[in-house]
């Protein structure tokens, strides 16, 4: 840059860290919604800049389906340790237990339509009015389209042909009752800029990032970790491949990539020469080209 | 590695989108998984390559009616940029979406067809940058295949252009002859074009200067959030926490703070585990001062040398963003950086008929309207002229009705 040495990764810190601070100046009860993924770790790191040596104005969020990866939830454990902040669980079996959603069936049954009850579940518990989450506007075009402070009814709903004007940096996060607003801080990041920034700041991840021997089958042309969420039949072959994740989702959905890349230098130069997006390992965006505006507009993150 | 926010003007009868997503393609940042979902999609151009625009359109409603409504923000970089683009509709009834997507860019691409040249559009666009303060224009005068690739028609299209940005007091304006259909000077320079000498648009995008830093601005920052830890071993700690909007702070600087007008001296700034030196415009930090001053969120830090304006009575540009009209007999809440306060508009001066750019006076103000107000605030705000620094010259107006965002503001003068 021309005068100062403020390069494009310092540019997007700053912009989330002014995000984060402005939902802590505007919000009587806010949340972080936590998924054990590289986005919410990186916000994580994100409201350790902006808050310390201060606590959190807000706690952890993490909607658990369940059907998790046994690294994630490693993870999730030793890191609230770390960090000394308040983490707050809303349990999809809890759902399930109570009748408020029921499981599905067959072979491509998942549990991730059914977080958003959860999800929902849980803001109405805590009053929560407004939940940070680690979404990106690259991920898929629907998010393209979102706000960074994007504005939900009382029943979860985005509204995507009723977005407030979002100008300059002014975020206007005033609702009304029972409404509450998802804010979203890396809105303008891409999943490199993410991996860059991890390595930047030297952030540790789940170990399922990198790659390693896990026994998987093929469904719909992509990898599945073998695992007892995953209804299998005997048309299922299950091969041990050498694979990593690149978002970190419920079992069920989430797809693996092979790869070598065991080292984060190794996984940035893959993703910059990657031919798949990132969505593309997801099982749920592949219903329709309008799947995601549709689970948006019904609640989901 | 920096980044270059632009947004584009025209409409998808001008290429926009095609445009938009010639230089995603052409820089191959459209993954494999993507193009399948595209070319599994019904529409096709005439000659049955890939329609480019679809992949900027997000919404169902956008698809279904092949147009943009709302902004969407794309990203792609090469090696020497990142870059944002705010996708921007071009109808005269999502002006108040062009201005969302301008509010933030550095520069602007307006787009002209070079079988209509300058149109209503055009001045309506550059109308808006001029409004909105964007400090570069590109002007791409597109589809030149469909005009045998002419000199002589860009000539006369930059001629007349050049006319409405004297009018308009649009200094950086570079002209591009373009087609984004087939790829002419989009990324590649053109084959066809031997007379054009200059740069293909995305050299220039990556090449353009792109210093946030207003260079008369002074140093602002408006305090977010006070940090205060309340712990034994950090019992006095107040770090008052904030991105700096313009200028630099010092360690050492004399700063005064409003709207209480007290000053102190800056006795550290941090940054999460370091110590700065310095802050400067963009950064957000914590600023700690010698005195044990009563300061919290939605007061304003500033150099002492260099107050900003205070005021309660605002001369100012206001774009009405709302399907229900401007009230003058109601209270509305204004948003500047981190203080909100309530205000009212107390005159219209005038509105502009943004086609003509000719002023009217004017009773009501309603969606997409832009005009000159006096805005009377209950609180006095602590800003600068927006033709100044533009982070501390703008405002939001928030209908307490509804909650919504109803208004954009550019601060212009004072009142006397």
């Amino acid at each position: 840059m021309s005068e100062y040495n403020f390069d494009y990764l310092d540019e997007l810190e700053a912009e989330a860290i002014h995000i984060l601070r402005e939902v802590a100046g505007q919000f009587e009860k806010p949340a972080l919604l936590f998924s054990g993924g590289k986005d919410s770790i990186t916000l994580v790191r994100l409201a350790e800049k902006a808050f310390r040596p201060g606590k959190f104005p807000f706690p952890l969020v993490h909607i658990d389906t369940g059907h998790n990866f046994e690294e994630t939830i490693q993870y999730r454990d030793e890191m609230v340790a770390r960090i000394g902040e308040k983490l707050i669980i809303g349990s999809v079996q809890q759902s399930i237990d109570e009748g408020k959603v029921i499981e599905q069936t067959g072979k491509s049954a998942s549990r991730n339509a059914l977080q958003t009850v959860t999800l929902l579940d849980t803001i109405l518990e805590h009053k929560f009015d407004a939940c940070i989450g680690g979404a990106r506007r690259d991920e898929e075009k629907a998010r393209a389209k979102e706000r960074i402070f994007s504005v939900r009814d009382e029943f979860g709903q985005w509204d995507p042909k009723r977005q407030r004007p979002e100008l300059w940096n002014i975020y206007n996060g005033k609702i009304h009752k029972g409404e509450n607003v998802r804010v979203f801080p890396i809105s303008n990041w891409t999943e490199l800029d993410v991996w860059n920034y991890i390595r930047r700041e030297n952030i540790a991840l789940p170990s399922i990032y990198f790659a390693h021997q896990r026994d998987c089958i093929t469904r719909n042309g992509q990898l599945m970790a073998a695992s007892p969420f995953l209804n299998m039949d005997d048309e299922d072959v299950v091969v041990s491949k050498k694979v990593r994740f690149r978002t970190v989702g419920d079992m069920s959905c989430t797809a693996a990539v092979e790869s070598d890349a065991d080292l984060i230098d190794d996984i940035i130069q893959e993703i910059s020469e990657s031919k798949i997006s990132e969505r593309g390992a997801r099982m749920d965006d592949k219903v329709s080209e309008a799947a995601m505006e549709d689970r948006k507009k019904g609640g989901y993150f | 590695m920096n980044i270059l926010k632009f947004f584009t003007a025209g409409s998808v009868d001008d290429g926009k989108s095609t445009l938009i997503g010639r230089l995603l393609y052409d820089t191959d940042s459209i993954l494999a998984d993507q193009l399948e979902a595209l070319q599994s999609s019904n529409r096709k151009n005439d000659d049955g390559t890939i329609d480019l625009a679809i992949l900027t359109d997000g919404l169902r409603a956008e698809r279904e009616q092949g147009i943009t409504i709302d902004v969407a923000y794309k990203y792609f970089q090469t090696e020497k940029r990142k870059f944002i683009i705010a996708d921007t509709p071009g109808h005269i009834q999502y002006t108040r979406n062009m201005v969302t997507g301008a509010s933030t860019a550095n520069l602007a691409i307006i787009l002209i067809d070079a079988r209509n040249g300058v149109v209503e559009q055009t001045i309506r666009h550059s109308y808006l940058v001029s409004l909105l303060g964007i400090k570069h224009i590109v002007v791409c005068v597109n589809k030149m295949d469909m005009m045998d690739y002419s000199e002589t028609v860009f000539n006369a299209i930059k001629e007349k252009y050049k006319a409405l940005a004297q009018n308009l007091d649009l200094k950086d304006v570079t002209y591009i002859p373009v087609s984004a259909l087939k790829g002419d000077n989009i990324v590649q320079p053109s084959a066809q074009m031997d007379w054009y000498d200059g740069e293909s648009l995305l050299h220039f995008l990556e090449k353009v200067d792109t210093d946030l830093q207003d260079k008369t601005a002074q140093a602002r920052m408006p305090v977010q959030w006070v940090i205060r830890p309340q712990t034994d071993e950090l019992h006095d700690y107040r770090g008052y926490a904030g991105r700096v909007l313009s200028g630099t702070f010092k360690l050492n600087d004399k700063v005064t703070v409003l709207p209480a007008g007290t000053s102190s001296t800056i006795s550290k700034i941090e940054f999460f585990e370091s110590e700065l030196d310095q802050a400067l415009a963009g950064q957000s930090v914590t600023i700690h001062l010698e005195d044990n001053i009563d300061i919290s969120r939605g007061d304003t830090l500033v150099n002492s040398s260099a107050l900003p304006i205070e005021s309660k009575l605002i001369e100012a540009d206001l774009c009405w963003m709302d399907t229900r009209a401007l009230d003058p007999s109601i209270m509305y809440l204004i948003q500047h950086n981190s203080k909100t306060t309530k205000c009212k508009i107390s005159e219209i001066l005038y509105k502009v008929d943004i086609n003509t750019l000719d002023k009217h006076a004017a009773d009501d103000f309603k969606l997409n309207d832009i005009g000159r107000v006096i805005v009377k605030t209950a609180d006095a705000l602590a800003f600068d002229l927006y033709g100044e620094n533009r982070a501390n010259g703008s405002a939001i107006l928030i209908d307490s009705r509804t909650n919504l965002t109803v208004g954009a503001l550019m601060f212009r003068a004072t009142v006397e």
